[in-house]
């Protein structure tokens, strides 16, 4: 809705700086879409006004009568030509729009089918409850990396998002780039789109998946090709050894206590898969699929009450003393 | 407009001057009951039917579902035992007969003969629930290995439902005929009976063709 | 004419249900039961509205807390449950119990006993839900509880179990329901009315139920496999084990989709009945309505897939889905277009049940119009499970059903009650009523093009969802405001309101021939119709019926084409045995939540109860035989 008044009034963020609109595309998919939104709500439009206008003569024109007035039963015996007419030309009319809008519909179709993805960059996505889980594919394995909750594009390049679910049904739904697809346990599915503009987009998932539903967003950082290497360098690193004695004692309660259990760092013997890859969370602008902003209060707090910031989530309360908190977390923030 | 013409179904109700310009219709002359679709049993009777066909033919659709999911069916189990289900056949078919029989003396008001032909089907649906109960045991698959399980044993557990409350009504039925008075209604229910016995019985057949034969189709026609 | 009087009240006495409370649970009149049949109905109404007004005090503001995820969750699947099953549903039938009979001159409905039996089922149900419900065992997977959410490893614990259930036992009603209303319909029109002269209402409830017959025994086989899934370990939705997560979505949805249109064709008819009288004049094409009504049924059977689109299907099938969406769209331009011409002919009556269809002609018409937008594939994949799409279902279902029902409503209370409603306060309800419902959910067709998800007990300030949000919350309070009139209004007119008189609004059909509230036996004399719209010939009947006995229950039954009287036949008297079959009923099934086995030994009581039920008494097989003559 860019220039539209209603965006400034409703002050929705620019396209870009973590929007989250189906009215303003980002990329190709979306851009079609549009293209058939627009004419569509026009037509629909039009219908409105047209039976609006033929509502409002009916009744300026219509005779009024009282309660016990006795009713009029002649046009048993009448066929009313003039109204048959109005009738058929109204129904033929209609049909011929909504043939107008199967055909259109079907040829967006095509055009989103259309979309070339040669060469294209696959993710596989793992939807969880309550977070998103992103392996970077790449025909040499040792190449592959894993990351969660952020999805880094590159400008220009197609995407193929290979889409699983880990427990029940989640959507992949990101509205600047592209319509949405169900992660369905059992079945894989794909979904194709591009971002032809740097910046960064939010996505949400859209089906109802449980209680943390409504915190089960995404970051989507589109960025110029050069830019989308540098980052995937960073991500296959492993994380450096932390250098200060608090950030070892972290490091030391990570791997022994519980947090191991779940979460991965890799170049650690932390490995477990139950939980986000932790190995550059500092990196990471928000916490816990977008629920909060990464900061080192928040994330002190996240880490021993979870469920107070994001009730139900599946990462357990955990009595630390503050002194082993504050060991966590900056052992955590050296993970960039 | 013309005024419409009351015919009678079936015998003369006679026009009468009302006194306020119109003319009644004396319908004392009627009959107080009637068999085939002139009764509402038999729509009721039919409306119950359509509503378990459906409930049959999307449980079979739910079974070719299942089936067109995977490469492997039965799942992991040898398909049922045909010995006990084709036996359920031949009974089924062989309790047309007290069945018909009893439709006609209903309709023909033959309490002792309905009597007879009622107490006949109700023997008839003992013996077939008692086959049942080896049907499930040679069933081959519990409900619970698989979906495979689970989709047969719903199809033959549904069909048992009807088996069983069609058999009790059969035996209720058959106990009134017994115990009399008898108004002339309740021929018609034997008649309306007899129908939805012939409802459990056809739907046995394709059921029956699920259960134990597509698991032995060639490997050609599977999935 | 004396004599009409001593017979109209040794027939009153005849029908009428005994008194005390004996009489409360063993009455079979269809106006007794439809009466409770629809103020339960309304009073889910209230239930789901109120919990609908916690949903929009929560989503008020961005991050509010008034509500948590899980009593969130509980409340908006309560909110969709309720309204979808234990009120849209049920109302519309149960508005055809109270008015088909008297619409078609019948002296009963059929099958009377079985009648009450669904209301007690349907009530027992409903009851069940909401005891659960305030035990925090409320179910909390959403109206449509996809699996594997509400399988057993998502959902442990009895919530979803409770809402399965509560699917057989409106199902059990809904279905029951369908085959007594089919069978009045066909059976017991009074003579000479053909099925051409059957009024457009009743009409809407015959196609209605047709769809129910082929519909249902959908949701019946789902929520049963899904129960099995939950407590004996079948594995239908399991893909560990062969199952299928998609198997659910489509047999709900096959369900689902038809059932949206069972809340729309019945008011379909409200609308029809309500535009006649108050015009004047004859609905004009009356063939074209009911070849639109039966087209509608048909269509709906072929579009629950537009549900699922995101799930992936093959490209082709996606079209197919997308053009009989759009297809569907031409039965509902062909009533629409019928009543334009109709208001446009006749001479306008402008009381408040017309002002609540005259309603429909916009926001129906919004709503059908994004129904048509989320039949576009692209389009939907965008706006599926958005606010988008709760505001298409509101404008259809509100402005499609729920307006031409409260205009039902105002229509036929001074029929039920004998009373009028103010038409002062009518209008404030209307108004408030109109305009709270647009600034309620017009907004949200721009949230959910915004990125708004539905189904999120909060949601964060940045995407700028916040005001859109506020002005829906205020809208709801306006709503509100409205029903409460609304309460007044009935309250009024019971207290102390115009005696209404036999046909207060000059109307044309049978049910305002009788007396208001209506004679027991609803007509002291059965007509004989002569015409669609018999109240306005000069000449209204061709004559009466007579012959039917003053001291048993015993009507005309008619040749289901032509209505030819066919044969008289003695309707059941009151008792208590369907209430107690309910009571038995009711334990089978919520026994069955806790083991299985309650399906084994609950069946017992279940047909003790049944055959008491239909087994004559001698008394009673002696009076029939006294009336008996063999055909
Ligand atoms: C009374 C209930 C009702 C009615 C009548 C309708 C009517 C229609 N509905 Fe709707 N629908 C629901 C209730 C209803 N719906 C509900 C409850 C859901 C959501 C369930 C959930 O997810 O919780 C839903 C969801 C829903 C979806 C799925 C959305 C999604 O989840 O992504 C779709 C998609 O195709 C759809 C389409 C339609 C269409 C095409 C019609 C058509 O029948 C509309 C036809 C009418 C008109 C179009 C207007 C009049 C016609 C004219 C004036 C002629 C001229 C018109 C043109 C030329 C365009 N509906
Ligand atoms: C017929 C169906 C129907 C009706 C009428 C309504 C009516 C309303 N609905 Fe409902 N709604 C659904 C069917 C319906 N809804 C369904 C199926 C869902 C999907 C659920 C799901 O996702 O699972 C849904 C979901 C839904 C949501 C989305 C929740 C989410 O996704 O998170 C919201 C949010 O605002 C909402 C709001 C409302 C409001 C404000 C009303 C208002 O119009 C209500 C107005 C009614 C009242 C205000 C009652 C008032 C009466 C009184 C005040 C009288 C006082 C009484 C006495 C004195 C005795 N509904
Ligand atoms: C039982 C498994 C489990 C254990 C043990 C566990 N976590 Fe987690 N953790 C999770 C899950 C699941 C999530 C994702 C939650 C969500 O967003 O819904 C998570 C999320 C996180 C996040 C945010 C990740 C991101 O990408 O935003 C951090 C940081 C974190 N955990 C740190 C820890 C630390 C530190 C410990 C040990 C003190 C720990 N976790 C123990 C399961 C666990
Ligand atoms: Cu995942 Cu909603
Ligand atoms: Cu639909």
């Amino acid at each position: 809705m860019s220039g539209l008044p209603l965006a400034a009034f409703l002050d929705t963020p620019p396209l870009g700086e973590l929007s989250q609109d189906a009215l303003r595309a980002a990329g190709p998919q979306a851009a079609a879409t549009l293209a058939l939104w627009w004419p569509t709500l026009a037509l629909c439009s039009a219908v409105l006004l047209g039976i609006l206008i033929a509502l409002g003569y009916a009744l300026a024109t219509s005779g009024r009568a009282v309660r016990s007035a006795p009713g009029d039963l002649s046009s048993l015996a009448n066929r009313e030509p003039g109204l048959v007419r109005a009738v058929s030309v109204g129904v033929a009319l209609s049909t011929v729009a909504l043939l107008g809008l199967v055909a259109a519909s079907a040829a967006t179709d095509r055009k989103l089918a259309s979309l070339d993805t040669a060469g294209a960059l696959q993710v596989h996505v793992i939807a969880h409850q309550w977070w998103w889980e992103f392996e970077y594919l790449d025909a040499d394995v040792t190449r592959r990396f894993v990351t969660a909750n952020e999805l880094h594009l590159p400008v220009g390049r197609a995407v193929e998002l290979v889409l699983d679910a880990d427990d029940v049904i989640h959507s992949l739904w990101i509205p600047n780039l592209a319509g949405k697809r169900d992660l369905i346990p059992g079945h894989t599915q794909t979904l194709r789109l591009r971002a032809d503009r740097a910046g960064v987009y939010r996505g949400q998932c859209a089906e109802y998946c449980g209680y943390q539903h409504a915190n089960m967003a995404l970051r989507v950082v589109a960025e110029e090709p050069g830019a989308f290497t540098a980052w995937a360098d960073r991500m296959r690193a492993p994380a450096a050894a932390p250098a200060t004695p608090l950030a070892q004692q972290g490091r030391a309660i990570f791997e022994n206590g519980t947090c191991a259990m779940c979460h991965t760092v890799s170049g650690t013997p932390a490995a477990a898969k139950h939980a986000p890859d932790l190995t550059h969370l500092a990196s990471r602008r928000r916490l816990a699929a977008e629920t909060l902003e990464n900061t080192h209060d928040l994330l002190a707090r996240w880490i021993s009450r979870p469920n107070a910031l994001k009730p139900g989530v599946y990462m357990p309360d955990q009595a630390y003393s503050e002194s082993d908190v504050q060991a966590l977390t900056a052992y955590l923030e050296t993970l960039k | 407009m013309s005024d419409p013409k009351f015919e009678p179904g079936a015998e003369p109700a006679l026009p009468i001057p009302d006194g306020d310009g119109g003319t009644d219709l004396d319908v004392a002359v009627l009959p107080s009951f009637g068999f085939g679709h002139r009764s509402l049993m038999w729509w009721g009777t039919w409306g119950m039917i359509a509503i378990e066909g459906t409930v049959f033919a999307l449980t079979i659709a739910t079974y070719f579902y299942l089936r067109g999911q995977g490469t492997q069916w039965p799942i992991a189990e040898p398909p049922p035992d045909l010995l006990w289900g084709t036996l359920n056949v031949l009974v089924f078919l062989a309790s047309a007969v007290p069945n018909q029989a009893a439709k006609r003396a209903a309709e023909r008001y033959d309490l002792a003969g309905a009597r007879r032909a009622t107490l006949g089907c109700a023997a008839l649906g003992m013996v077939l629930l008692i086959l049942r109960v080896f049907e499930f045991r040679h069933l081959n698959c519990r409900w619970d290995t698989d979906a495979y399980g689970s989709v047969v044993w719903t199809l033959l557990g549904f069909h048992t439902a009807h088996l069983l409350t069609d058999w009790l009504d059969t035996a209720v039925l058959g106990v009134m005929l017994c115990t009399g008075p008898i108004e002339g209604k309740r021929y018609v229910d034997v008649s309306e009976n007899a129908m939805y016995w012939y409802f459990v019985l056809a739907s046995w057949l394709p059921i029956y063709g699920v259960i134990y034969w597509v698991p032995r189709l060639p490997p050609v026609l599977s999935p | 004419m004396s004599i009409h009087d001593t017979r109209s009240a040794e027939l009153e006495a005849t029908w009428r249900d005994p008194p005390g409370l004996r009489g409360v649970l063993s009455a079979v009149n269809h106006k007794t039961i439809g009466r409770r049949f629809i103020v339960t109905a309304f009073s889910f109404f209230v239930a789901a509205g109120i919990l609908a007004g916690l949903m929009r005090l929560q989503l008020m503001h961005p991050g509010n807390t008034v509500l948590g995820p899980d009593r969130y969750a509980q409340i908006f699947t309560m909110h969709g449950t309720t309204m979808m099953f234990l009120f849209a549903v049920p109302v519309m039938q149960a508005v055809a119990v109270y008015v088909v009979p008297l619409m078609i001159g019948a002296r009963s409905i059929a099958f009377p006993r079985l009648n009450a039996y669904a209301f007690w089922i349907y009530l027992f149900g409903g009851v069940m839900l909401y005891g659960a419900f305030l035990l925090n065992v409320g179910p909390d997977a959403g109206w449509f509880a996809y699996v594997p959410l509400s399988g057993p490893a998502y959902s442990p614990g009895k919530r979803v179990d409770f809402w399965a259930q509560m699917i057989t036992f409106t199902e059990l009603s809904g279905l029951l329901e369908a085959v007594i209303q089919i069978t009045t319909i066909f059976k017991l029109r009074a003579p000479g009315m053909t099925l051409n002269r059957l009024p457009l209402y009743v009409w809407s409830v015959l196609v209605t139920n047709f769809m129910i017959l082929f519909a249902m025994p959908a949701v019946m086989l789902s929520s049963t496999a899904l129960i099995m899934d939950r407590l004996v370990g079948t594995h239908f939705y399991n893909p560990a084990e062969g199952g299928d997560v998609l198997l659910w979505q489509h047999l709900f949805w096959f369900f689902g989709h038809p059932e949206v249109y069972f809340i729309f064709v019945p008011a379909l008819g409200f609308m029809s009945t309500i535009i006649a009288t108050f015009s004047r004049r004859q609905i004009f094409g009356y063939t074209a309505m009911v070849v639109a009504l039966i087209a509608t049924a048909f269509l709906a059977f072929g579009l629950w897939v537009h549900h699922m689109f995101a799930t992936n299907l093959p490209e082709l099938g996606k079209s197919f889905f997308t053009a009989v969406s759009m297809m569907i769209a031409i039965p509902s331009a062909v009533q629409i277009f019928c009543w334009l011409a109709t208001l446009k002919t006749g001479r306008l009556v402008m009381e408040v049940p017309l002002h609540f269809v005259l309603a429909f002609f916009f926001i129906l018409v919004v709503g059908g119009l994004t129904g048509v937008m989320l039949a576009a594939v692209p389009l939907d994949l965008q706006v599926h499970d958005t606010y988008f799409v709760v505001a298409h279902f509101h404008y259809v279902l509100i402005g499609g059903a729920v307006f031409p029902l409260v205009g039902a409503f105002y229509y036929w209370f001074p029929k039920v009650t004998g009373r009028m409603l103010s038409g002062v306060l009518g209008r404030w309800h209307f108004w408030l009523f109109f305009a709270g419902f647009n600034l309620t959910f017009f907004p949200m067709h721009v949230l959910g093009l915004l990125g708004m998800p539905r189904r999120v007990y909060t949601y964060p300030a940045d995407p700028g969802w916040g005001a859109l949000n506020l002005l829906s919350t205020v809208g709801d309070w306006i709503t509100g405001v409205s029903f409460l009139l609304f309460a007044l209004n009935v309250w009024r007119a019971l207290a102390r309101g115009m005696p209404a008189g036999a046909n207060p609004w000059g109307a044309p059909t049978l049910e305002w021939a009788t007396s208001s509230p209506p004679h027991a036996a609803n007509f002291p004399r059965v007509p004989l119709v002569r015409g669609v719209a018999p109240l306005w010939l000069a000449e209204p009947y061709a004559g009466h019926v007579r012959g039917l006995a003053d001291t048993q229950r015993e009507v005309l039954a008619t040749t289901v084409l032509d209505a030819a009287p066919d044969h008289r036949m003695i309707m059941p008297t009151p008792t208590i045995w369907p209430f107690l079959s309910a009571v038995a009923t009711t334990m089978l099934f919520i026994g069955s939540i806790f083991t299985p086995w309650a399906v084994v030994w609950g069946t017992v009581p279940v047909a003790v109860a049944l055959v008491a039920w239909f087994w004559p008494t001698r008394a009673e097989t002696a009076e029939h035989l006294a009336l008996e003559k063999r055909p």
